[in-house]
C-alpha cells in the first residue's frame, strides 16, 4: 500500500511538475480569448483603434458570427447572407486566415454537442470555399456546448449560443 | 486461519473464511428497491496499536458511511448499543443486538504487527441466526487504513447481498468552476466516497470526458491543449501523457476496449463524425463506421466482442450495436426521444444511456437487444451515465438551469432509488467510475 500510495502521489506530482514546465506556454492562449467581445468600443476610440484587417475590424465592420436553428448545421439565409460579407473581407486582406469555430446551445449530450459544433464550422468553411476562399486559410474547431457566449435557459440566450463565429488570424 | 506474509506487497488480505452461508437470515435481495435498509450495528473497532488510538480509528465510520450510501444498510447509533466491545470482543451477546433490531452486526479490532504495520481484523455476525458470517483480516501501513475499510464495506456488502462490492474504487471526473463562459474544467480523481482528491490537469487547459482503463493505471480524455481538440492518455503511475494518433481533425469520445488493449474514439472531420478503433500496442488504426453522419459515443461490450454507439443516420440520435470490425451495424433504440452516451453494463446485460425528450433528458437503462427501457433519473440536464463496476449503481451528472447553472455529480441504483449526490469539492461533471483497484 505504501509504495502504491507513493506512486500515485510521485504521479501527481511530476504531472504538475510538467504541465507547469512544458505547458504553460498555453496559458491564456485558448482560442475564446481571441474572441473580441461583441460590445462595440466606444464611438470616439472607434477610429483610431481598429487595425484595418483585424478581429477587431471583423467584429465591428463585417460581424464575426452566424447563428443556426436548434440541432441544426445547414445555413440560414441570413447567415448566407452575412457569410458573403465574411468572403469579401477575406478576398480584401488576402494574408488572413481564419479559424471557424463552432458552438451549440447546452440542449444536447456533450459528445453530439462537440460533433455538431464541427458540423456547423464546416458548413461555413463549405460555404466559403465555394465562394473562392482558399481552404487552406481556414481552420475549423468545434467547442460544442463549452463555451457559450452568454448565460441562460431560455430561447433568446439558447438562439445566441448556436453559432459559428469567425476568428482572424 | 492461515497466515501469507508478503513483506512488499502493497495490500495482503491474510484470511478470509466464509462461516455457515447455508442458512444465513441476513440477505438483501437487490434487486427490488430497497425501501428499508437494513438495520446494522458496526462497533468501534479495539484498538491496541503501540501508536494508541488514534491510528485507523476511522476504520468503522468508513465502513458504515459506504454501507450507508449504498442505500441497502441503515447503520444504527451506537449510542443505543448495549453490549461493551470489550465483552463483544469474546463473543457476541446477541439478545442485546436483538433488542435493538440490529440484523447484522460488525466489530473488529487493529493491532501492530511486529513490522510495524497495522493489522485490520473484522467479523460480520448474522445476529437473529446467531453465527459468524464472516471473519477476514488485513495488513497494510498507516496509510492504507481508508483503503482496508473499503474493502471490508465491500466484504461485506458481498457477504449479504451476494454481489459483488464497489467501494474500493475510483471516480475521475472533471471539475468545474468560474463563469459557465470561460469554464475551467480540470480533471479529477478521487475515491468513490470523495476522499483523497487530486487534479490532474491545469486550470488553463480544457479537458472533457475522462475514462479509465481496465486497470485504472491509465486514463484517456479529449484536451483543448494548443486548441487543438485531441484524444489523450495519461498514465497515471509515471504522469506521462501522450498525444493518441495523428489525426487530421478533432478526435474525441475515448473507450479503452475491456482488455484495455484498444480503444476507440471519434473522428470529426468535414461534418462527418465517424468511430475508429486504435491498437494500442502497435497504434494501428481501423475505421468502424463510415457515413456522413454522427456517430459518436462508442462503448464496448464486457465481453469485448461488440460495441453500442449513437448515431443520428436515421435523423436523430439513436442507438446501434456492431460487431468489433464495425459490420452488421443495428439500431436498438426505438422509444421516442433522442438516446446518448450509451454505455454497457460491466455485467453485460444492460445498456445505460441519455434520454432526450421533450425539453427534459433521462438516464436510463435498457437490455443490449433495445428491450425492456427503464428511466431511473431526469432533470433540465442529466447526462453522462457511468457504471459502477457491479453493475449495480450509476454516476451520472446533472446540471441545473441558469442562472445558477450548477454541475453536480449523482449516483443513483439500477432500481432508480437511492440517488444520492457525489460530493465534489468544486462543480463536477462527466463522472468515470473506476473498475475495483486491483
Amino acid at each position: 500500500m505504501k509504495i502504491r500510495f507513493l506512486c500515485m502521489v510521485a504521479a501527481v506530482a511530476l504531472l504538475g511538475a510538467c504541465q507547469s514546465a512544458d505547458e504553460t506556454v498555453v496559458s491564456g492562449t485558448s482560442a475564446s480569448d481571441n474572441i473580441v467581445t461583441k460590445a462595440p468600443a466606444p464611438t470616439s476610440a472607434k477610429s483610431v483603434s481598429i487595425v484595418a484587417g483585424s478581429q477587431a475590424d471583423f467584429v465591428s465592420n463585417v460581424g464575426d458570427r452566424v447563428f443556426f436553428e436548434y440541432d441544426v448545421f445547414g445555413l440560414t439565409p441570413e447567415a448566407k447572407e452575412q457569410l458573403i460579407k465574411w468572403v469579401a473581407f477575406m478576398q480584401k486582406y488576402p494574408r488572413n486566415n481564419l479559424t471557424i469555430e463552432g458552438h451549440a446551445d447546452e440542449r444536447g449530450t456533450r459528445e453530439y454537442n462537440l460533433a455538431l459544433g464541427e458540423r456547423r464550422a464546416n458548413s461555413i468553411q463549405n460555404f466559403l470555399v465555394s465562394h473562392g476562399i482558399a481552404s487552406s486559410r481556414l481552420r475549423v474547431i468545434s467547442y460544442g456546448k463549452e463555451r457559450p457566449d452568454v448565460i441562460g435557459s431560455n430561447e433568446s440566450s439558447w438562439a445566441r449560443n448556436r453559432r459559428g463565429v469567425g476568428v482572424i488570424q | 486461519m492461515k497466515f501469507i506474509f508478503f513483506k512488499n506487497l502493497c495490500f495482503v488480505a491474510i484470511s478470509g473464511m466464509f462461516v455457515m452461508p447455508v442458512y444465513a437470515q441476513v440477505q438483501i435481495d437487490i434487486n427490488k428497491p430497497n425501501i428499508h435498509p437494513m438495520p446494522i450495528a458496526i462497533t468501534r473497532f479495539i484498538n491496541t496499536t503501540n501508536q494508541g488510538n488514534q491510528t485507523c480509528k476511522n476504520v468503522p465510520d468508513v465502513i458504515s458511511a459506504d454501507l450507508e450510501r449504498s442505500g441497502l444498510f441503515k447503520p444504527i447509533d451506537s449510542k443505543a448499543f448495549i453490549q461493551t466491545i470489550e465483552s463483544l470482543q469474546n463473543q457476541p451477546n446477541f439478545p442485546d443486538w436483538k433488542v435493538i433490531n440490529a440484523q447484522a452486526l460488525v466489530n473488529g479490532q487493529i493491532s501492530s504487527t511486529q513490522d510495524g504495520q497495522i493489522r485490520v481484523e473484522f467479523n460480520l455476525w448474522d445476529v437473529f441466526a446467531e453465527n459468524q458470517m464472516l471473519k477476514q483480516s488485513y495488513t497494510t501501513t498507516t496509510n492504507g487504513c481508508r483503503r482496508i475499510a473499503h474493502i471490508i464495506a465491500d466484504a461485506i456488502y458481498t457477504r449479504i447481498t451476494g454481489e459483488t462490492g464497489y467501494f474500493d474504487t475510483q471516480i475521475i471526473y472533471v471539475s468545474e468552476t468560474g463563469s459557465q463562459l470561460k469554464r475551467i474544467k480540470r480533471l479529477a480523481l478521487m475515491d468513490q466516497d470523495g476522499e483523497n482528491h487530486n487534479f490532474l490537469t491545469q486550470p488553463q487547459e480544457l479537458v472533457l470526458t475522462p475514462r479509465f482503463s481496465p486497470t485504472a493505471r491509465e486514463v484517456t480524455y479529449l484536451s483543448f491543449f494548443r486548441n487543438n481538440p485531441q484524444v489523450y492518455l495519461l498514465h497515471l503511475n509515471s504522469g506521462r501523457r501522450e498525444l493518441l494518433g495523428n489525426f487530421p481533425g478533432m478526435t474525441f469520445a475515448p473507450r479503452f476496449s475491456p482488455d484495455g488493449n484498444k480503444m476507440t474514439m471519434s473522428l470529426a472531420k468535414n461534418g462527418n463524425t465517424n468511430i475508429y478503433e486504435m491498437d494500442l500496442k502497435t497504434r494501428n488504426i481501423t475505421r468502424l463506421t463510415d457515413n456522413k453522419w454522427i456517430n459518436t459515443g462508442p462503448s464496448y461490450a464486457p465481453d469485448g466482442k461488440k460495441i453500442v454507439f449513437e448515431s443520428d443516420r436515421s435523423g436523430s440520435q439513436q442507438l446501434y450495436v456492431m460487431n468489433i470490425d464495425g459490420s452488421e451495424q443495428t439500431r436498438i433504440s426505438f422509444g421516442s426521444g433522442r438516446y446518448a452516451t450509451p454505455v454497457w453494463s460491466p455485467r453485460g446485460d444492460l445498456i445505460a444511456f441519455t434520454k432526450h425528450k421533450d425539453r427534459e433528458f433521462f438516464i436510463g437503462v435498457m437490455r443490449s437487444d433495445g428491450s425492456g427501457e427503464r428511466l431511473l433519473a431526469k432533470g433540465y440536464l442529466v447526462e453522462g451515465p457511468s457504471w459502477a463496476p457491479n453493475g449495480r449503481v450509476l454516476a451520472f451528472c446533472r446540471q441545473t438551469k441558469s442562472p445558477s447553472s450548477q454541475s453536480k455529480l449523482f449516483s443513483v441504483d439500477l432500481t432508480g432509488f437511492n440517488e444520492k449526490q457525489i460530493i465534489t469539492p468544486l462543480d463536477g461533471s462527466d463522472p468515470a467510475w473506476s473498475p475495483l483497484i486491483p
